[in-house]
């Protein structure tokens, strides 16, 4: 099964909770796997003493125009949506614009003069861990400077299907844009977390939109709970969606995050919680597929 | 000499547009005849890419100036490859005054 | 004056800080580039506010009539767009880029390209100024060209209603959306918090912050939660030679704040940490 653990907003906690339902996940004795999506900044990993075993790289389509068979006709320039050919006929001039493109081969597919050749450029990588009970953590990440984020996120996921795995815990990018939906469509069952703030709901109720949009099952996980309102119970309740636990407020889960310690194996009270909330989501999550 | 001026409106009293990629006309002053042409500018609305697309218009009417409010630092270096001198004019000027100002 | 707020990782308070920096500011265009979750207008509610619609963007469609299933659309793309649903092949909207490659090439011109426009835009008065803000439909991509049209309209304004000076509360990240945003700035303020993953992204955003502009700086929030890591910030920043105008302690009142849909300025003006981003706030837009 996989699982997605994503908030509209960020900042809410997400790590938090990725991080430590992973721990009780390993330690309730089930396979699971720890997927860092949020290829943008990806710090799940932080928090685990882990050892790299290999990297693959992840890669776009790039193409290379060779100017000596270039008859400039323009038809590349004609066929790129994104304005990712300099073309100057008049001065004989033309070049790829490498951080306009999106890598979709249209220019290549259009030119019939063989000028322009088939690349690739780096964009990213995958990176595998281990820990020293052997358990497989994986990490996808954007190359400082690119754009492309959604080729990452894919490649991530793809590498963790590939591993024999009864859990896959996903660790999704912030927002409701393009790598919440990529992570989220790929995934089972999917964990909102949220706060009991003005901001959380607001942010909470566009990733909702966007769930039902794609007809997932999701559950919602109000961390902490205890500063803000009440108007998120309200939404929830007039919406019918299930609320996976609250996660109460305190300064000590936050020390111990700040510090890079997972609360689940410090405090008592923390591990109980988290270990009705891996069961409710194998519950939730069972019961749709 | 051609010059080309970003321009909010298609006249030449219209004020210039600071934006370069996304100006909404181009006011091409030719220094011999002292004519001047407007040209809608077709990248206004790109989704992206506006700056090189805009780049690469104007270089088509050979122009050897571009005037407009600000060049990003993209635009810069392709500015230079097509041998275009760029001039940042700041105050909201009028495409007269400017050509007036390039007359001097 | 253009500032951008900014944070590697989302919930530092990035938003919070902004809010106040609008009221210190009092007449200013308030510019909400987070358009994937926009918060400032629940600060800040507008009057008078203009909705415009936004193409995003173009998708293409298949009209199943006209497609004979030769299936070259799926081998050209490199998007993994194009599924095989039923026995039918379909353009999965989500995964298409817009490039328009299928389009073309299609030898039965089955295929169309349409506009996506379902994003909106906003506009309003507030009780500072001006506020510009965002709201892409849900999935929707290409924030970064939404951030470049929402910025163009706050330059805009700011000349028509002669407001001189835009805030931009920025996106997460350090991916397009980030850096539409931090491209011809003024000046950069990255809200941080003292955990080791906060620090880890304060780096990353700090490099790639660095290669674009001079003027940045930096805000402490939650200071007092680790103050081992917060010691690391400012050794850091020492070290890149970049300022740290505010450390800010953790405090319940900048909820209480939210909740009231207030700034901490307004909530309560004279408080400890309504001072200290009095004083950050003299220090970025004096100097």
């Amino acid at each position: 099964m996989n699982i997605a653990i994503a908030s509209g907003k960020g900042g809410t906690g997400k790590t938090f909770v990725s991080t430590n339902l992973f721990k009780t996940f390993q330690s309730l004795g089930h396979s699971a796997l720890l997927v860092d999506c949020d290829v943008e900044c990806p710090n799940s990993l932080l928090f685990f003493d882990l050892k790299k075993l290999s990297d693959t790289i992840v890669k776009e389509y790039r193409p290379i125009i060779d100017t000596n068979k270039c008859v400039y006709c323009g038809l590349c320039y004609e066929y790129c949506e994104y304005n990712a050919i300099f073309y100057v006929p008049e001065l004989k001039q033309i070049k790829l614009l490498d951080n306009l493109c999106h890598g979709c081969k249209a220019c290549t597919v259009a030119c019939k003069h063989g000028a322009i050749e088939n690349s690739s450029t780096e964009i990213g990588q995958v990176s595998f861990f281990v820990d020293s009970e052997k358990h497989i953590f994986l990490e996808g990440r954007l190359k400082e400077g690119k754009i492309a984020s959604i080729p990452i996120i894919k490649s991530t996921i793809k590498e963790a299907l590939s591993l024999s795995s009864d859990f896959v815990l996903i660790d999704s990018s912030p927002g409701t844009s393009c790598p919440f939906i990529q992570t989220a469509v790929r995934s089972d069952y999917i964990v909102l977390v949220t706060e009991p703030t003005p901001f959380g709901l607001s942010d909470l109720k566009q990733a909702v939109e966007t769930l039902d949009s794609i007809n997932k099952n999701y559950g919602v996980i109000i961390n902490r709970s205890g500063i803000g309102n009440i108007e998120v119970y309200d939404y929830l309740e007039k919406n019918k969606i299930p609320i996976i636990a609250e996660i109460p407020f305190s300064k000590e889960i936050a020390r111990y995050y700040s510090e890079g310690k997972l609360a689940v194996s410090y405090l008592s009270e923390i591990k109980e919680l988290f270990e009705e909330i891996s069961n409710k989501i194998i519950k939730n999550g069972n019961s749709i597929s | 000499m051609k010059v080309a001026i970003t321009s909010r409106e298609n006249s030449i009293d219209s004020i210039i547009d600071s934006r370069f990629g996304r100006c909404a006309y181009f006011a091409i002053y030719d220094t011999e005849t002292k004519e001047t042409e407007f040209v809608k500018n077709p990248n206004k609305e790109a989704n992206e890419g506006a700056g090189p697309a805009s780049v690469k218009f104007i270089a088509s009417y050979r122009v050897e100036k571009a005037v407009s409010g600000e060049f990003g630092f993209k635009i810069k270096s392709l500015m230079n490859e097509v041998n275009i001198q760029m001039i940042v004019i700041q105050e909201e000027k009028t495409i007269k005054e400017i050509v007036d100002l390039l007359n001097k | 004056m253009e500032i951008a707020f900014l944070s590697g990782k989302g919930g530092t308070g990035k938003s919070s800080i902004c809010s106040a920096f609008i009221s210190l500011a009092k007449n200013v265009i308030a510019v909400d580039c987070d358009v994937d979750a926009a918060n400032l207008y629940l600060i800040f509610p507008p009057e008078n506010t203009i909705e415009t619609s936004y193409i995003s963007g173009k998708n293409a469609i298949i009209h199943q009539d006209k497609c004979i299933e030769c299936g070259l659309c799926k081998e050209l793309c490199q998007f993994d767009a194009i599924n095989i649903i039923e026995g039918k092949f379909e353009i999965d909207p989500v995964s298409c880029d817009g490039c328009a490659l299928c389009f073309r090439q299609c030898p039965s011109e089955a295929i169309e390209m349409i506009d996506s426009d379902n994003s909106k835009l906003f506009f309003g008065d507030f009780r500072n100024g001006s506020i510009i803000y965002g709201r892409l439909s849900p999935g929707e991509e290409n924030s970064g060209k939404f951030i470049n049209v929402v910025r163009t309209l706050a330059k805009e304004k700011s000349k028509e209603l002669g407001i001189e000076n835009i805030i931009i509360d920025g996106p997460p990240g350090i991916g397009c959306p980030f850096m539409s945003t931090i491209t011809g700035v003024d000046k950069v303020i990255i809200v941080t918090e003292p955990s080791m993953s906060g620090l880890f992204d304060l780096k990353r955003t700090i490099d790639v912050a660095k290669s674009i502009m001079q003027e940045i700086y930096v805000i402490i929030n939650k200071y007092d939660l680790n103050l081992e890591v917060t010691n690391q910030i400012k050794e850091y920043c020492l070290e890149m030679n970049i300022k740290i105008v505010a450390c800010l302690p953790f405090d319940k009142e900048i909820v209480d704040a939210m909740i009231n849909s207030k700034t901490i300025i307004e909530y309560n003006y004279d408080s400890d940490i309504s001072k200290r981003i009095k004083e950050a706030y003299q220090i970025v837009f004096k100097s």
